[in-house]
């Protein structure tokens, strides 16, 4: 079995024998999905707005190159330096090349999945620099030192005990709690300490607009507008799929992007960002720099299927609904995107051999579609990705748009789908199958894995075909 | 030829469920359709499709397409296998010299109670003792098909018969075809929400659209040592109007 399969079938077990990782999943799930359901009561509405966010994201994504250009000139007249990385590994060097021509140990980092993607807290450290989450989720899950469960909410996985018991462990000091408020309050407290004297603030952007060079950053608890605020300098880091056309572009997919989140109507914080401190300005960063990463981002987009991704606007609506998440958590997944977006996302990023394996973690069940706010066609894509995992020669994505397909087909699966369509579409064998079947159903032999947790399903005495046969029923018209 | 039918009897009811296959037939022609079931047909084409193997898939619808060449409704007993054929045999078929047939057959192509409720104007007589059911739909009559609303109008025809909601009644049982093997633990952890929800309602019998989600939840059930039943809703209507 390849390699990145069998940790991840490790990876499940651990998670499906972890009770009360479980029951923090199902309860988070349920409050967030409800909240949701609270925010689009009529479904004509919702399905507007869907179609709203969708064009908006088609024409951004179709327009791509251009609107990019247009991006850096209007963020270059604004005061903001774009630098373009192809790869993770150049956005880190980037992002620490400025740290280090500014002088900066310290940095407070408002939440990035992207910085996630290129692994950049760690890349930093290693090279002496100190970074600090400051989205509490993020700021927990630093002091655990485990990587995101939920692109959306972090440490999602933990409950307000386990929350205690960290903060209990790294604040000796401060009393114990297991009050939600007293907690927050301790995560401010240390925080603030950190936003006043940390030497540079680094953030995603939710929307890069073209047309203003505008960077926008959706955020609840204001450690987004101070870590882009209070540093001398901010680094703001994104994929280049982000760009959107026209500022006014911006209202619709914030409005369905934080309802479909959250559930909120909007969030607590929404910052626009167009340039650095001017003179005579008491306050704000001197420098603000904008990382324009791909990251394999450009060649998704040469696939006219599998392009539909990259309208994602990271709500994670599609992980709160999926009935396999809810069961064995982000951490799961084992990359940075879990849930159907990263089933989607991690094989096109990582390539077959080493996200391959994610597909098969979906019933097909349709539930992530269909609360998609730009209407992603994530059950398709999944299927299609299934596809290329398992189909070398006649894959439908060309080699340099999806790395390593058919990796993970092996001989003895392929057989049995071509006995499988051999009986199948030869009346004959079938006939013959169906009558050894339900002649020798009590020597049905159990099914590995569906026996665990069930019966395994005799045949019937008689198949429905020969029923039919005797009772006369026409053939043909 | 108004009054014609093709029936498609798919693979899991020709072999496991084929009572669910004669009391569907059974309605249609109760409700004057001269049914036609092509013996030569097989699968849909599903399993193979969803695990990947498209060209696989393809070959098999590719040997029934003819089966069913007359402009007349094709009448599917399950809501997943009618998704099947109506939302991906097209796409199997683009750039295909069959893509036409197989365009024309999705485009006449009715889940079973769609069929009853929509076209038929089915009218239900309850015959039967007060029973308390519990329906479970499946993901492809509930987002694909949409046609979980007619199982539901199709009950509440039945005087005698109370639905009791469980939580979670959206929520996938876990079957998925190959998924509930080949990621067994995931599957059985999802069978195991779905058939406590349903135990809670207190209901004798599950019903439902289609006989996959019943083989898992029926399987479950049955593992369990529970005394709660499953039924087709094609069997359950025959029952109780007969």
């Amino acid at each position: 079995m390849n390699a990145a399969k069998q940790a991840f079938l490790k990876r499940i077990d651990d998670a499906l024998h972890n009770p009360q990782m479980r029951r923090n999943f199902r309860k988070a799930m349920d409050g967030i999905r409800s909240k949701r359901a609270e925010q689009f009561i009529d479904d004509d509405v919702l399905q507007l707005k869907r179609d709203k966010a969708r064009i908006i994201r088609t024409n951004s994504l179709s327009k791509q190159a251009e609107l990019l250009e247009k991006l850096e000139a209007r963020l270059t007249q604004n005061g903001i330096q774009v630098h373009w990385a192809e790869t993770a590994q150049q956005a880190n060097e980037i992002i620490y090349q400025l740290l280090n021509a500014a002088g900066a140990k310290t940095a407070v980092k408002g939440k990035s999945m992207v910085s996630e993607e290129t692994e950049l807290n760690h890349y930093l450290q290693q090279r002496g620099i100190e970074v600090i989450e400051s989205d509490l989720g993020e700021y927990i899950i630093q002091l655990a030192k485990e990587p995101p469960s939920h692109i959306v909410a972090p440490a999602i996985h933990k409950n307000r005990i386990e929350v205690a018991e960290l903060f209990q462990q790294f604040h000796p000091d401060i009393p114990y709690t297991e009050d939600i408020n007293q907690l927050t309050a301790t995560a401010r407290q240390v925080l603030r300490e950190r936003f006043a004297t940390a030497d540079a603030g680094i953030s995603g952007v939710n929307f890069a607009v073209a047309e203003t060079g505008t960077l926008c950053l959706v955020e609840n608890e204001g450690n987004g507008r101070l870590s882009t605020s209070a540093p001398d300098i901010h680094i703001a880091i994104t994929g280049i799929e982000k760009v959107v056309e026209k500022f006014s572009d911006v209202p619709p997919l914030l409005d369905i992007l934080t309802k479909s989140a959250t559930g909120q109507p909007i969030t607590t914080y929404f910052n626009m960002i167009s340039r650095p401190r001017q003179p005579g300005e008491k306050d704000g960063p001197k420098q603000v720099h904008l990382v324009l990463l791909d990251n394999g981002r450009s060649r998704i987009g040469h696939d006219a299927e599998l392009l539909d991704t990259l309208r994602c606007i990271r709500c994670g609506a599609c992980i709160n609904h999926c009935p396999v998440y809810v069961h064995v958590g982000g951490h799961a997944y084992g990359n940075v995107y879990p849930g159907p977006i990263g089933i989607v996302l991690e094989p096109q990023r990582l390539g077959i051999e080493q996200a391959g394996a994610l597909t098969s973690a979906c019933t097909l069940c349709g539930a992530c579609g269909e609360v998609c706010p730009v209407r992603i066609p994530l059950p398709a894509l999944i299927s299609r990705l299934r596809a290329e995992t398992v189909n070398a020669q006649q894959g439908m994505a060309s080699d340099n748009t999806l790395s390593g397909k058919g990796k993970l087909r092996t001989h003895s699966e392929a057989l049995s789908w071509k006995l499988w369509s051999w009986l199948n579409r030869n009346p004959l064998v079938y006939k013959g199958f169906t009558r050894l079947a339900t002649r020798m159903r009590f020597a049905a032999p159990s099914i590995p894995g569906w026996s665990r947790y069930r019966t395994s399903p005799k045949p019937a005495p008689q198949s429905l075909k020969e029923m039919l046969k005797q009772n006369g029923l026409r053939e043909n018209l | 030829m108004s009054d014609h039918v093709y029936f498609y009897g798919t693979c899991l009811i020709d072999l496991y469920y084929p009572n669910a296959g004669m009391a569907s037939i059974k309605l249609l022609q109760d409700s004057g359709v001269n049914v036609i079931y092509p013996p030569a047909q097989s699968c849909c084409g599903q399993p193979a499709y969803n695990s990947g193997y498209r060209d696989e898939a393809l070959d098999v619808v590719a040997a029934q397409l003819g089966l069913f060449s007359e402009n007349i409704p094709l009448v599917v007993p399950s809501a997943s296998c009618a998704d099947m054929i109506k939302n991906h045999w097209p796409s199997l078929f683009e750039h295909h010299a069959l893509a036409g047939q197989a365009q024309a057959i999705a485009s006449r192509t009715y889940e079973l109670t769609e069929f009853l409720v929509n076209v038929l104007q089915f009218k239900a007589q309850d015959l039967g003792e007060p029973i308390q059911v519990a329906v479970h739909s499946s993901c492809s009559a509930l987002r694909k098909m949409q046609v979980a609303v007619h199982i539901n109008s199709l009950l509440k025809q039945l005087k005698n018969v109370e639905v009791i909601e469980h939580e979670y009644k959206t929520e996938c049982c876990g079957f998925g075809g190959t998924f509930a093997i080949k990621q067994a633990d995931i599957s059985g952890a999802m069978v195991e929400a779905k058939t406590t929800h349903l135990q809670n309602t207190g209901a004798s019998r599950v019903i439902s659209q289609d006989c996959g989600c019943l083989m898992n939840i029926g399987g479950a059930l049955q593992k369990q040592q529970s005394r709660m039943q499953t039924q087709h809703i094609a069997e359950f209507l025959l029952e109780r109007c007969s």
